[in-house]
């Protein structure tokens, strides 16, 4: 809240460039070359998802009786092929893609759902926070990984239903976090100052309480797009995911899990693949954290 | 304390019957009649009408949910399509063997996570702290399946040391972890098992020691003379409620999240049930299991509040 420009009263030129709090945040991050490094994997695995077409060597479909399970360096495969004869490298980038649209859609849909119902739930307060709170209360009795295995278990896998459950496994958390730093900012001087000069509840919630919520909120997000990543390739690795022949990480690995006494660093690959995505999009949480000053 | 632990053990009702009213309505996200889904495949209509009238499915929802919470309190969770068996004695079986390695688990990734987590906060910032806070990045990092698979390349194919996966030739009625010719297959689950909970604690315990150290009483207990081992006693004993917690939690999440676990290593506990339930839509199993689960969550959580509110004084929650 360090603003620079007070009133036209004091408009003196300050002597020093004031930051504002974004102005500090982006100092902070250009410092960090931690963050910086691992944002640019994530750019890297982003880009090579998005222009997949243009970039994998292969047909990521295409397979080859002749050529099956072949190691790294064989011919033209850099990263030698899978059970199939299909190119493993073509199969990673397309992989790429799958693997971070589950990673992200659940969450943005999640932050969405959540967020909105924490909001509510911790401006209105009362029965209707009794209400949605226990609610989310009885989710949260379930494990992460069991409750997505059995919603995505029961209607029978699949990429959508896969997204459903992964989404309804991410909106308690962030309806909690909403909630309470709602509750916090909802009592506070200014809430009450805009409230007594006849603010309306829509302004209130629109101009002081998303502005405080948002940095908490979206800084949880960003930590459970990993979670998210790594979730939906366990769902994949389960049957749960999409169709084979589709190149995603997780069935790579489920598919190529007979192999490992053939070809243990081939089969190992997908797996390192969702690795480094998760370790990179985990590190660039945390550096966003850190910069942003956000303490959950 | 004790209305606090009274409260605490009534809050927890309503949610246990919120999660038998999910477990309940899971079946209903199945595609197809529920009451098909429940029985094999191969069943005459006239029987499946006939249960659809003993089970109550052609009344109103409510009225079939309350008998079925009876028939579960009563021990009566279905009989599982593949094997015809009760599936109470099913995940009976299996529980038990994933609590082998859940406790495994448990023993070693808390011991060396609230070591190595309180070093982290007592060099916080320094090269110590960064070393180690990398592990614990790498550890919640890690898809814990494909750490599984890794282990069993290295040590099972390449090695030889260790077996692959099952629980050897005497099976799970007999099992003992002190006898090495068992143990040896629960360590690359144990160790598998371990590597999430060990990161997760860990960032944990560092950043309760780290908050704890500082504090003005520490400054005052070095300033009373007190040596380093005495001041880093005190941080751990105010930390140590704090780390239970998650502790807890964790111990919850791996009775709960072994699925993948156990089917890399196609140990026989719920996970691998679960997971064959899913490939066989085997439905009674897959809602029998999840319910177990569930309330063993509720449990533990129950359990490490109350534990929590016995060692730390400090908690006289309203």
């Amino acid at each position: 809240m360090t603003d620079a420009t007070l009133s036209p009263a004091f408009a003196a030129p300050p002597a020093t460039r004031v930051r504002g709090y974004w102005g500090t945040v982006g100092n902070r991050l250009r410092y960090d070359t931690v963050t910086l490094f691992f944002l640019a994997v994530v750019v890297l695995i982003a880009l090579a998802a998005i222009l997949a077409p243009l970039i994998a060597p292969f047909d990521p479909n295409k397979t080859s009786m002749a050529f099956r399970l072949k190691p790294i360096g064989f011919r033209d495969f850099r990263l030698g092929t899978d059970e199939l004869g299909r190119d493993m490298l073509s199969r990673l980038i397309w992989g790429g893609r799958m693997s971070l649209l589950m990673g992200l859609v659940p969450v943005v849909l999640a932050t969405a759902i959540g967020g909105t119902f924490g909001v509510v739930a911790g401006f209105v307060g009362g029965k209707l926070n009794m209400l949605i709170m226990r609610t989310m209360d009885i989710f949260y009795a379930f494990p992460s990984v069991l409750l997505a295995i059995a919603v995505s278990g029961m209607m029978g896998g699949g990429m959508v239903n896969g997204l459903i459950a992964l989404t309804l496994v991410f909106i308690p958390p962030l309806c909690r976090i909403a909630e309470t730093a709602t509750t916090q900012v909802r009592h506070l001087d200014f809430v009450e100052a805009a409230r007594a000069s006849g603010a309306s509840d829509r302004s209130i919630i629109q101009h002081h309480v998303v502005g405080n919520v948002l940095a908490p909120v979206l800084i949880y997000a960003s930590s459970l797009i990993s979670v998210s990543v790594l979730l939906s390739a366990g769902l994949s690795f389960l049957g749960l995911g999409v169709e084979p022949p589709t190149p995603d990480w997780g069935l790579m690995l489920s598919t190529l899990r007979q192999a490992i006494y053939v070809q243990p660093l081939v089969c190992a690959l997908p797996g390192a693949a969702i690795f480094i995505t998760s370790l990179s999009l985990n590190l660039v949480s945390d550096g966003l954290r850190h910069a942003m000053d956000v303490r959950i | 304390m004790w209305a606090y632990a009274g409260r605490r053990i009534l809050y927890a009702i309503p949610i246990a019957i919120g999660v038998t009213v999910i477990c309940f309505g899971l079946v209903f996200l199945a595609p197809g009649d529920p009451m098909v889904n429940l029985l094999p495949p191969d069943a005459s209509p006239a029987d499946v009408a006939y249960l659809r009238k003993l089970y109550g499915f052609d009344q109103p929802i409510p009225i079939q949910y309350a008998k079925w919470l009876v028939r579960a309190v009563t021990g009566d969770l279905g009989t599982s399509l593949q094997t015809g068996r009760p599936v109470i004695s099913e995940v009976g079986r299996a529980l038990s063997n994933t609590i082998v390695i859940s406790l495994g688990a448990v023993l070693l990734a808390f011991s060396l996570a609230f070591v190595l987590g309180t070093l982290a906060g007592y060099y916080a910032g320094r090269p110590a702290d960064r070393a180690l806070t990398a592990v614990s990045v790498v550890g919640v990092s890690v898809p814990n399946y494909w750490l599984g698979m890794v282990l069993i390349i290295v040590f099972s194919v390449q090695l030889g040391w260790l077996p692959a996966t099952g629980m050897g030739s005497a099976g799970s009625d007999t099992f003992s972890l002190f006898n090495w010719e068992q143990a040896k297959y629960a360590i690359l689950p144990v160790v598998t098992l371990s590597m999430v909970p060990l990161g997760i604690i860990m960032r944990n315990t560092r950043a309760a020691i780290a908050e704890v150290l500082a504090n003005d009483f520490v400054e005052t207990l070095r300033a009373k003379g007190l040596g380093e081992t005495m001041v880093i006693r005190h941080a751990v004993r105010n930390a140590f409620p704090q780390v239970l917690a998650v502790m807890g939690l964790q111990f919850g999440y791996l009775v709960g999240g072994s699925i993948l676990i156990e089917t890399i290593f196609t140990w026989p506990g719920t996970g691998f049930l679960l997971s064959k339930a899913i490939l066989t839509r085997d439905i009674p199993v897959l809602q029998g299991s999840i319910l177990v689960l569930a309330m063993c969550f509720v449990a533990t959580n129950l359990a490490v509040d109350l534990l929590q509110t016995a060692i730390d004084p400090r908690i006289r929650r309203a």
